[in-house]
């Protein structure tokens, strides 16, 4: 095995061959390229394409699956690595949490086959519920973090994660943003090297965490983090631009390529790996510079190491804790510290920009199961998906959202309180229910909470761009497997009242939710329409508005709907709506709530 | 074309969910890479294609660090959508900066939401006028109508990529090689007339407003809207509490009270559309419409 430490940046056998990859693509051919056998993930916006991109790569080569969540996908990993193949997880920052429990536990039992995890944070919450910073929690469970720059590092440090996972016994952290994640650059691609399975190997003190064997793997891990610290002084993965003596910056990951934008000709320690830090390393760069910023997104996490080593450094005085980083925050944040002129912040146009926020497709099934929560003027406890959209109006129905699979048991604490008045419902998508809300359903039914859930059930993990689950009976190589059925799950774990309803049926989906909610104890109602995008975009007539006979009345217009807009004419001052042929895909829900009966497929309009 | 020297070439892209941003520029990242550029082209995925505003920076050169453009230094922006145009207007260079925008408006439903009479949906105000006016070089071209008429409205970002072609030095066939690559088999003969199209009209001038686009988004005259006031009128002996008018009632303005009798709760909300009064099975809801002839001062 190459050396981590002592292998070139550039290895001989990279190939001329480049191509424009976006940085989870790349991440992707890391995988490939350091011969990794399994690999498994759930679908999370910035990971997502990292494993649909490896299950692009030859099914002989690799097993890459979807699993129901990070914490299974780790646990599948880690099963591998013990078999002595190479293993690997991808998942977005707030998975690790998921996966958490086995990260804690394995960073004290090491690997057997290489083991890396790529975790994709979001500075700037484009698409989660918080912004939490990975490199915290590798600190946390004393595991190597390495952080990539570009698609090209992207690819090369996951390769390298494997060999220095293996060297050190340690699992490692690949941390990407989503910058990194979706920018393309032209990547140079390597060969495959694959390396030969070591087969299980029995070492019950090593494999399995009982508190006597934990409590000899402890002082291991501080060992394995001190020599992994040592090794990176030297270490390709850190290196230094010398530059100006007068400034020194410390940056990783994405930072850097700001800081190279903004100070072209600063000195800089572009730190590889924010844990463990190279000491010696970074007490000589400090050394030969007369002032030290730290640049880094999110956390202080390398500011705070530094002061604990004694250092003068600033960071965070100047560059902020919250949202992503942009050329003009650096600017901005390096004018603060007196080592760069302000730009003049004159805009040259001066208005306001429209409001666009994101909103529920044109024929989404969840629109109807909005309209009528809203209707029954319920208490919605919510969850991550798609639907989440309906927390704004017109629709303006969910109450509360805190993570997967949290919703059902939300549900259950509202409903025990004793103080809420209105009906209890806890909305959740089918892909969310797979992942995590199979566990507070049973304790529901267990502790007979008087709740109903809403299972909206639209045949794909919607919001991350349509990724098959246990519940469309595809894997995600495309082969069939067995398919959940939802309706007899809940049956068989207790649900006494559930129902299948259609969610194109507006009276039936509110007749059905209203029986759901009278019914004392659990209710499941299932609405049952596939995503109108994915897996094949659906489109059928459309539908059109009768100027002559609207009346303006804009109940069509509470669904939200983006293919619904106000045309030129008016009743009464109101604006009479009209549909865009293009983006309709004939619902005909607008048509079900029509008060006029104005709103006809469009092929029978005049 | 901008100077490389002075550093990377910046383009904007920007539009709504599901237009083709991404698309456009895959197309231009591809081109600058098989000119021999760097190139860093930076999405965003997730929640915001869900029909909210999608942005690609494009950045080539022979050195580009930062995936991102700072903002006022983008060379060009080019807007598949107007008021996405407008929102990163501050993004192009002040002085240099060249704007190219489709003028169609995707009006999105959250600019509905005023149901006030008379009350116009919240779209960008300004008009191709007097944006284009006010920038170094600028287009506000019908990309959408002009592909509509070619008989694939699905050709509106080739004919963008025509009219971006003339601030750009590539050579045509090149573009015209990539965009190949990057429609389905059946629709590059149109592609290739969209092309020439649009760049055919970019090339009739610096600053150019499409015929169809010119008096767009001109404020409504409100006025004649406003003249009319409602009045509800619920007689509480008739009403049962049926709760038909409050499930109905499109603005969500009436509630039953304590005594289960239809009120209006909400009475800066009500529009006046009779709903509540039509579909009353007991006549107990009397709406007034009336003209006001001389509007107040």
């Amino acid at each position: 095995m190459n050396s981590v430490m002592t292998a070139p940046r550039q290895e001989e056998t990279v190939s001329s061959k480049s191509r424009p990859l976006t940085g989870n693509e790349a991440i992707a051919r890391g995988v490939w390229e350091a011969g990794v056998k399994v690999a498994a993930a759930y679908p999370g916006t910035p990971s997502t394409e990292i494993m649909e991109n490896v299950a692009r790569y030859p099914v002989e080569d690799i097993h890459a699956q979807w699993s129901t969540n990070e914490k299974t996908s780790l646990d599948v990993a880690i099963g591998a690595s013990f078999s002595g193949v190479r293993a690997f997880a991808a998942m977005k920052h707030v998975g690790l949490n998921v996966a958490a429990d086995a990260l804690m536990s394995f960073s004290y039992i090491g690997v057997n086959g290489g083991l890396v995890i790529v975790v994709c944070d979001d500075p700037g919450i484009h698409s989660s519920q918080n912004e939490q910073d990975t490199r915290v929690f590798a600190r946390f469970a004393q595991v190597p973090v390495l952080e990539p720059s570009d698609g090209q590092e992207a690819l090369e440090f996951t390769r390298v994660a494997f060999d220095m996972s293996e060297e050190f016994d340690t699992p490692v952290i690949v941390r990407s943003t989503t910058r990194l994640s979706h920018t393309r650059s032209a990547v140079k691609l390597g060969t495959r090297r694959a390396p030969d399975s070591k087969g299980f190997i029995e070492r019950p003190h090593k494999n399995v965490m009982i508190p006597a064997h934990a409590r000899m793997q402890h002082p291991e891990v501080l060992n394995r983090v001190s020599k992994i610290s040592e090794a990176m002084n030297s270490s390709p993965l850190n290196r230094v631009d010398k530059g100006d003596s007068k400034l020194g910056i410390i940056t990783s990951g994405i930072s850097y390529t700001y800081v190279k934008e903004c100070l072209p000709d600063a000195s800089v320690l572009k730190l590889g790996a924010s844990f463990p830090l190279p000491e010696t390393l970074i007490r000589e760069f400090c050394a030969s510079v007369d002032q030290v910023l730290v640049v880094e997104e999110l956390e202080p996490v390398i500011e705070d190491a530094l002061r604990i080593m004694g250092l003068k450094v600033e960071g965070k005085a100047y560059f902020p804790r919250v949202g992503e980083f942009s050329p003009e925050v650096l600017r901005a944040g390096f004018a603060k510290a007196g080592v760069m002129k302000a730009k003049p912040t004159e805009a040259a146009f001066e208005f306001a920009p429209m409001v666009r926020p994101p909103v529920l497709c044109a024929g989404c099934p969840h629109t109807s199961c909005f309209m009528a929560l809203r209707a029954l003027d319920t208490r919605v406890a919510g969850d991550i998906g798609c639907y989440t959209l309906a927390v704004v109006e017109p629709l303006k129905s969910m109450d509360t959202c805190v993570s997967m699979g949290s919703s059902i048991a939300n549900a259950v604490g509202m409903a025990k309180s004793g103080v809420e008045t209105k009906p209890i419902v806890a909305t959740i998508g089918d892909s969310t229910f797979l992942h995590s809300g199979i566990p507070p359903l049973i304790d529901a039914v267990y502790n007979n909470a008087n709740i109903t859930v809403f299972l909206l059930d639209n045949h794909i993990t919607a919001m991350t761009g349509g990724q098959d689950h246990p519940g469309t009976g595809k894997t995600l190589r495309g082969e069939d497997t067995s398919r959940i059925n939802f309706l007899e799950l809940v049956k068989a774990l207790g649900v006494k009242w559930a129902r299948v309803v259609d969610s194109y049926d507006m009276a039936s989906m509110q007749q059905q939710l209203r029986e759901a909610i009278d019914f004392k104890g659990v209710s499941v109602v299932i609405s049952n329409r596939p995503c109108v995008l994915d897996p094949v975009k659906i489109k059928g007539p459309a539908m059109a508005v009768d100027q002559d006979t609207c009346i303006a009345c804009q109940s069509c217009m509470n669904l939200g709907c983006p293919a619904l807009t106000w045309s030129d004419e008016w009743y009464e001052g109101r604006h009479k709506v009209k549909i865009d042929l293009e983006a309709c895909i004939g619902c005909s829900l607008c048509a079900q709530l029509c008060t006029s009966d104005s709103i006809v497929p469009a092929t029978v309009q005049p | 074309m901008s100077d490389h020297k002075s550093g990377p070439t910046n383009v904007l892209i920007v539009g709504v969910g599901g237009q083709g941003v991404i698309m456009v520029s895959k197309v231009l990242a591809q081109l600058c890479q098989n000119h021999g550029y760097e190139v860093k082209q930076s999405e965003v995925h997730g929640m915001a294609k869900r029909g909210g505003g999608v942005f690609s920076h494009v950045r080539f050169g022979p050195k580009v660090w930062s995936p991102t453009i700072p903002e006022g230094e983008a060379d060009i922006l080019v807007a598949l959508e107007w008021a996405e145009g407008l929102r990163w207007i501050n993004f192009m260079k002040p002085e240099t900066g060249t704007f190219i925008a489709d003028c169609q408006r995707i009006v999105p439903p959250f600019a509905c939401r005023n149901r006030g009479r008379g009350a116009e949906a919240t779209y960008a105000p300004q008009t191709p006028e007097e944006i284009i006016e006010q920038v170094h070089a600028g287009y506000a071209i019908d990309a959408t109508s002009m592909a509509a008429n070619l008989g694939n409205s699905k050709a509106a970002n080739t004919i963008l990529l025509g009219a971006l072609s003339t601030a750009l030095d590539f050579p045509v066939e090149d573009w015209l090689d990539v965009i190949k690559g990057f429609v389905p088999p059946a629709s590059v003969d149109i592609n290739m007339l969209a092309f020439q199209e649009g760049r055919d009209w970019a090339q009739a001038g610096e600053k150019r407003i499409d015929e169809t686009a010119k008096g767009l988004h001109q404020t409504h005259d409100t006025i004649r809207h406003n003249q009319i006031e409602t009045t509800v009128e619920i007689t509480a002996d008739w009403c049962k509490g049926c709760d038909i008018c409050v499930k109905m009632c499109p603005e969500r303005c009436l509630r039953l009270n304590d005594k289960l009798i239809a009120e209006l709760a909400l009475p800066d909300l009500c529009t006046g559309c009779r709903m509540c009064e039509w579909l009353c099975p007991d006549f107990a809801i009397s709406i007034t419409n009336t003209p006001i002839l001389e509007p107040a001062e």
